[in-house]
C-alpha cells in the first residue's frame, strides 16, 4: 500500500443541540492514498457530510470535533493554527459542496471569481492570473468567452464546472466532493463525471467523493466507505463492496437501487427509518433494522473487523 | 433534560380519560422549555407579571384615592406616601398604579385593533394576490408614509382633548400597516408551501385554508407584532399626554408626566412626581421588549442561542486547550 | 390503440397545452410554452411513469391535470367526461376528490402545526366521507394502511416528530382518505432517505395492484420508472418524445433523446469515460411560435425537417410510440 496523503484516526464529531449531545461522526478512521478515489456513502444524517466538513475545519457551531485526529502529509489538520488551517485550505485541499453553483458570487463577474482565487494564493500578477482562468475553464469544458459571464448568465451544470475550475486553481492534491451533482440533471451529471474522468488523469488528485448514490459510487472510487449513524460500517475495494458487500446495511442499499438493466422483479430494500442520533440503542445502531439481529447485537457495539486485506467490516454476524 | 425526553417517548400510551392531564403536562413541558437557559424570558415575564397585578389589583394595594387632594403639595417620598405627593396633594404610588391600569388598557386596546386590521389586510392581500393585492398594498402604502405621531397630534388637536378611548382606537388605527406588511410577506411565503397547494387541491375553501392552515403559522410574528405596537401604543400615549392632548382629568401615566412638567417639578426638587411615571413607562416597555426578543429566540433556531451554545463554547474551548491551540 | 385485453381509461389527454406568462406585455411572444401537445391515457390500475429532466415540463402537466394551474389547450377526459364539464356543473369538488396529487418535499406538504389525525381527518369532512362518530375509526385504519404503526399513537404526532418516509407515508394516506382513482405523484421519493425511498415505491405498486388506483409517476430517475410504472412516457422541453410500455422504452430506446438519457444513467462497476451520442447544447426555451423538434440542436441525427416541425407519432411496436423524423 502507498502512503497515505490523508490519514483519519478515531475521528468523532459531536453537535450539541438543546436536546443533548448528538455523535454525528464516531470514531471514523480512514486513508486516502495519492491519486486515489474514496467514496463515502450513506444515507441523510450518517455523518457522511459532517465528516468532509471536519476534514477542512469548516464544521461550525454547535459541531466540534471531540476527539481523534486528521493526518495530512504528517501534519495534524487538527492542531493547524488559523494561517496554517488558510493555506492548507486552498493549497493543499479543495471542497466543492452539492450547493456550491449558488455560492458564487451573483455581481461578480466568474472571471474575476477565478482570478481572485489565483493572486490571493500565487505571487503572480493579475494578466498572469486571467490567462491561467482562461485555460481552467477550458479544463473544465466551458468557452473562454464565458469569462465576463455572471453566474446567473449560466445553467445550474455549468455554474458547478466554474465551482470545480476553482476548486481545482490552485493544484490541490485532495478534492473533497459533497454530492457534487445531485442537484444536476443526469445528463449534465455525466458530462461532469466525463470531465472529472479527464481531469484526475492529468492532475493525479486524489478525491474523496460523498454521495448518497451507490450506483454513481461504485462507477467513479476506487474504495467505498459505508457509514451509518456515524460509524464506518464496512470500507473496502469498490468492486466487492459492491458485488458482495458484507454488512446487512450495505446490501439492504444496493438492492435499494433498482437498475436500469437487468431483471425486473420486487426488491426489498431496508425496512423501518434512520434512527435518530440522540436516541442511539445500546449495541448496533443498526439492530431495529436488521434481519440478522442476535442477542449480542443488543448488546455490544460491533468494532470495524479487518475480513480480508483492506477490507473492513463491522457486524457480529461476520 | 434528556430523561424527560426518553421517558416521555416510552410511556404507555393513555387512555383518553388522561386526554385533559396530558395536554397540560405537554403545555408544562413547552413552557419549561421556553424558559430553560432564557433569561430575557425569565426577567420581561416575571416583571411584566408584577406589573398587570399591580394595575389589577389597584384598588386593594393602594391607599388613597388617586383623584382627590388627600396630602400637601410635593411632599417627599415618605412612610405614608411612599412615593411622595404631586404639586396637587394627590398620592403618586395611588396614581402610578391606576395610571397603570388606563395606559396598559389603552395599549393593549391599541395593540389588538392594529394587529386585528394587520391579520385582515395581510393575510387576504398575501394569500389572495392579483388585483385584490395591488389595491390593499396601495392602502397600505399610503398609510405606511402618513408620518403617525404628527398626524395624531394634528386629530387630537382638531378634536379638543380626546379621552382615552378615542386614543385607542386612533392609535389602533393608524399603527397597523407595519404589521400588515410583515404579515403579507410571511403569507405569500407560505402561500406556496405544498401543505397550502395539497389543501387547495383537497376542496379546501379559502377562508378555511386562511383561518385554519395559514394563520396558526404566523403566530410568533403576529404576537411578536402585537408586542411591538403595544409598546409604540404606549409611548405614543405617554407622548400625546405629555403635550396636553390627552384628557388631562384622567389619572393614565401621560396626564401624569403632564401635570409634572406643567408643575415643574424637576425644578423645584420634586423628582419623584416625574421620575416615577416615566421609570414605569421604561419598565413596562423594557419588560414586553424582552418578552419579544424571547419570542425571537425560540422561534427562530438561526439566532445561536441558548444553553446548548454555552455547552458547545465550553467543549470547543476545551478541545482547543488539549490541542494546543489555545 | 389495441384496447382489446386492457384495463378501462381512467383519464385521458389529449393534445395538452400550457403557457405561462413571461414578463409583462402580453404579445404572444411573451409566453414561455411548458407543456405544449401532451397527449396520453391512463388505465385504471396501471402507472404511468413521466420522466424527464428539470424544465421538461413533467410537473406542469400533473399540476394542470389537479387544477392548480388552467390548461391552455387541448382536452383533459376524466371518466369520458370533459373536465370542463365538471366545471360547469359545479362537480369541481367530486373532481378534487378523485384526482389526488403527492408532492416532492415530505417536509413542505404537511402543516407543522396540525397533527397527523387533523390532515388525515379534513379530507374524510370535506368530501363527507364520513360523520364524526366513525372517523377515528378511518383514520387509525388509513394509517395502517399506509404502514404506520401504532396508528393511535401516530395521529396524535405532529409532522417535526416524523422522518421524512414517515411523512411521505401521511401524504400517502391524505391522498387515499377520499377514496381517489388516480393518485399524481410529483416526484414522490426524490427526497427521501435512499433506504426509505424502495419501501415508499412499494406501497404505491400495493395500492395500484390492490386497490386498483391508477398512478401518474413523474421522476428523473428512469430506473424507477421501470421498477414501478407499466407505461413510461419520456418528455423533453414539454414534449412527449417517446413513450409506450417501460420495458420496451428503458431496453429499446429508438428516440436519441432517450438514448442519450439512458446511457447518461449511472451504473456501478462501469467505471470510465462515457461518451454520450449527443451534442452539448442549452436547453431551449419554447415559445407558442417555436417550430421543429425541441431535441433538434442537440441530435447526432437531425435532419433539416427537423427545424421545421415537430413529427408526427409512430408506433413502431406494438405498444411503443415515438415522435422523430428520424427513426
Amino acid at each position: 500500500m502507498k502512503e497515505a496523503l490523508l490519514e483519519i484516526n478515531n475521528l468523532c464529531v459531536d453537535y450539541v443541540s438543546a436536546n443533548g449531545v448528538a455523535r454525528a461522526v464516531n470514531n471514523v478512521s480512514l486513508t486516502i492514498a495519492p491519486g486515489e478515489t474514496l467514496g463515502i456513502a450513506g444515507e441523510s444524517g450518517c455523518g457522511k457530510s459532517t465528516l468532509a466538513f471536519a476534514i477542512t475545519r469548516l464544521h461550525k457551531a454547535p459541531a466540534l470535533i471531540s476527539e481523534g485526529e486528521i493526518i495530512y502529509n504528517g501534519r495534524d489538520v487538527l492542531k493547524m493554527s488559523d494561517k496554517e488551517l488558510r493555506d492548507f485550505r486552498w493549497n493543499d485541499v479543495s471542497i466543492v459542496f452539492q450547493s456550491a453553483m449558488n455560492s458564487l458570487n451573483p455581481v461578480i463577474t466568474i472571471g474575476e471569481q477565478l482570478t481572485d482565487v489565483i493572486v490571493a494564493h500565487k505571487r503572480i500578477s493579475f494578466k498572469q492570473a486571467a490567462v491561467k482562468a482562461k485555460e481552467l475553464l477550458g479544463i473544465v469544458g466551458i468557452h473562454g468567452d464565458r469569462l465576463k459571464s455572471f453566474p446567473h448568465q449560466l445553467s445550474g451544470g455549468m455554474r458547478q464546472r466554474v465551482v470545480i475550475a476553482i476548486a481545482l486553481a490552485l493544484e490541490p492534491k485532495l478534492i473533497i466532493m459533497d454530492e457534487p451533482t445531485t442537484a444536476l440533471d443526469v445528463v449534465v451529471e455525466r458530462e461532469i463525471l466525463n470531465e472529472l474522468y479527464d481531469l484526475k488523469e492529468k492532475f493525479g488528485f486524489s478525491i474523496l467523493f460523498i454521495s448518497h448514490d451507490l450506483s454513481l459510487m461504485g462507477e467513479i472510487a476506487d474504495r467505498i466507505g459505508v457509514m451509518y449513524a456515524g460509524n464506518l460500517i464496512e470500507i473496502g475495494d469498490a468492486k466487492t463492496v459492491f458485488s458482495k458487500p458484507s454488512h446487512p446495511y450495505t446490501k439492504g442499499l444496493i438492492a435499494s437501487f433498482p437498475t436500469i438493466h437487468g431483471p425486473k422483479e420486487r426488491l426489498y430494500g431496508i425496512p423501518g427509518d434512520p434512527v435518530n442520533l440522540l436516541r442511539l440503542p445500546t449495541g448496533c445502531n443498526f439492530q431495529d433494522r436488521c434481519a440478522d439481529c442476535m442477542d449480542i447485537c443488543k448488546k455490544e457495539d460491533p468494532l470495524l473487523a479487518e475480513l480480508n486485506v483492506d477490507y473492513h467490516a463491522a457486524c457480529h454476524k461476520l | 433534560m434528556n430523561n424527560s425526553i426518553t421517558s416521555d417517548a416510552n410511556a404507555p400510551v393513555p387512555g383518553h380519560k388522561s386526554e385533559f392531564k396530558k395536554k397540560c403536562h405537554s403545555a408544562w413541558i413547552k413552557t419549561k422549555a421556553f424558559f430553560h437557559g432564557n433569561p430575557p424570558a425569565i426577567i420581561g415575564v416575571s416583571l411584566m407579571t408584577v406589573i398587570l397585578l399591580g394595575a389589577l389589583f389597584a384598588p386593594v394595594l393602594t391607599t388613597h384615592n388617586p383623584e382627590k387632594r388627600v396630602a400637601r403639595p410635593h411632599v417627599a417620598p415618605n412612610a405614608e406616601h411612599v412615593l411622595g405627593s404631586t404639586r396637587n396633594g394627590r398620592d403618586v404610588y395611588s396614581q402610578v398604579l391606576h395610571g397603570a391600569r388606563k395606559s396598559l388598557t389603552v395599549a393593549l386596546f391599541a395593540g389588538i385593533i392594529a394587529m386585528t386590521i394587520a391579520i385582515a389586510v395581510g393575510v387576504t392581500s398575501g394569500y389572495l394576490g392579483g388585483k385584490i393585492d395591488e389595491w390593499m398594498n396601495f392602502v397600505t402604502n399610503v398609510f405606511l408614509v402618513f408620518p403617525q405621531l404628527p398626524l395624531l397630534i394634528v386629530l387630537a388637536a382638531f378634536l379638543g382633548q380626546v379621552g382615552s378611548m378615542v386614543i385607542t382606537v386612533l392609535l389602533g388605527v393608524t399603527s397597523w400597516p407595519w404589521g400588515a406588511r410583515v404579515i403579507r410577506s410571511q403569507t405569500m411565503a407560505i402561500r406556496n408551501k405544498e401543505f397550502i397547494i395539497s389543501a387547495e387541491v383537497m376542496g379546501e375553501s379559502k377562508i378555511r385554508i386562511i383561518l385554519v392552515e395559514i394563520l396558526p403559522n404566523l403566530i410568533s410574528i403576529v404576537f411578536g407584532g402585537f408586542l411591538g405596537t403595544v409598546i409604540y401604543a404606549m409611548g405614543a400615549e405617554a407622548g400625546l399626554g405629555i403635550l396636553g392632548l390627552g384628557d388631562a382629568t384622567e389619572v393614565s401615566w401621560g396626564s401624569m408626566l403632564y401635570w409634572a412638567q406643567v408643575s415643574s417639578s424637576l425644578y423645584t426638587g420634586a423628582w419623584w412626581e416625574m421620575l416615577v411615571p416615566a421609570i414605569a413607562l421604561a419598565l413596562t416597555g423594557g419588560a414586553l421588549a424582552l418578552i419579544n426578543m424571547s419570542i425571537d429566540q425560540v422561534s427562530n433556531p438561526k439566532l445561536k442561542t441558548g444553553p446548548h451554545m454555552k455547552l458547545w463554547k465550553k467543549m470547543n474551548r476545551e478541545t482547543m486547550k488539549r490541542r494546543g491551540l489555545l | 390503440m389495441d384496447t382489446t385485453n386492457n384495463p378501462e381509461v381512467v383519464l385521458s389527454v389529449r393534445n395538452m397545452i400550457k403557457d405561462f406568462p413571461i414578463g409583462q406585455s402580453s404579445s404572444k411572444n411573451s409566453y414561455m410554452r411548458a407543456v405544449n401537445d401532451v397527449s396520453f391515457d391512463l388505465r385504471k390500475g396501471e402507472a404511468l411513469a413521466i420522466v424527464g429532466e428539470s424544465g421538461s415540463g413533467k410537473s406542469t402537466g400533473a399540476r394542470v391535470l389537479t387544477r392548480i394551474y388552467e390548461k391552455t389547450g387541448g382536452d383533459i377526459i376524466f371518466k369520458g367526461k370533459p373536465l370542463q364539464q365538471y366545471i360547469d356543473d359545479h362537480g369541481t369538488l367530486e373532481y378534487a376528490r378523485q384526482v389526488q396529487m403527492i408532492f416532492q418535499d415530505p417536509f413542505g406538504s404537511l402543516n407543522p402545526v396540525h397533527s397527523i389525525y387533523h390532515h388525515i381527518a379534513r379530507p374524510l369532512l370535506i368530501h363527507k366521507r364520513a360523520d364524526k362518530k366513525v372517523i377515528d375509526k378511518l383514520v387509525y385504519e388509513l394509517l395502517e394502511l399506509v404502514g404506520l404503526f401504532p396508528a393511535v399513537e401516530t395521529a396524535e404526532k405532529y409532522p417535526h416528530e416524523l422522518s421524512g418516509g414517515q411523512r411521505q407515508r401521511v401524504a400517502i394516506a391524505r391522498a387515499l382518505a377520499v377514496d381517489p382513482e388516480v393518485i399524481l405523484a410529483d416526484e414522490p421519493i426524490s427526497m427521501l432517505d435512499v433506504s426509505v425511498r424502495l419501501g415508499i415505491l412499494n406501497l404505491m405498486a400495493d395500492l395500484k395492484d390492490k386497490h386498483g388506483i391508477s398512478f401518474m409517476y413523474i421522476t428523473h430517475d428512469i430506473a424507477t420508472a421501470r421498477y414501478f410504472a407499466e407505461k413510461t412516457a419520456v418528455m423533453y422541453v414539454g414534449h412527449m418524445v417517446e413513450w409506450g410500455n417501460s420495458d420496451k422504452v428503458t431496453q429499446t430506446p429508438q428516440h436519441p433523446y432517450t438514448q442519450l438519457l439512458l446511457s447518461a444513467v449511472p451504473e456501478a462497476g462501469q467505471s470510465g469515460r462515457r461518451e454520450l451520442g449527443a451534442k452539448k447544447g442549452e436547453i431551449p426555451m419554447w415559445k407558442p411560435d417555436t417550430k421543429g423538434c425541441p431535441f433538434s440542436a442537440r441530435c447526432p441525427r437531425a435532419l433539416d425537417c427537423c427545424n421545421e416541425s415537430f413529427p408526427e407519432v409512430t408506433q413502431i411496436a406494438d405498444d411503443h410510440f415515438i415522435r422523430c423524423h428520424n427513426i
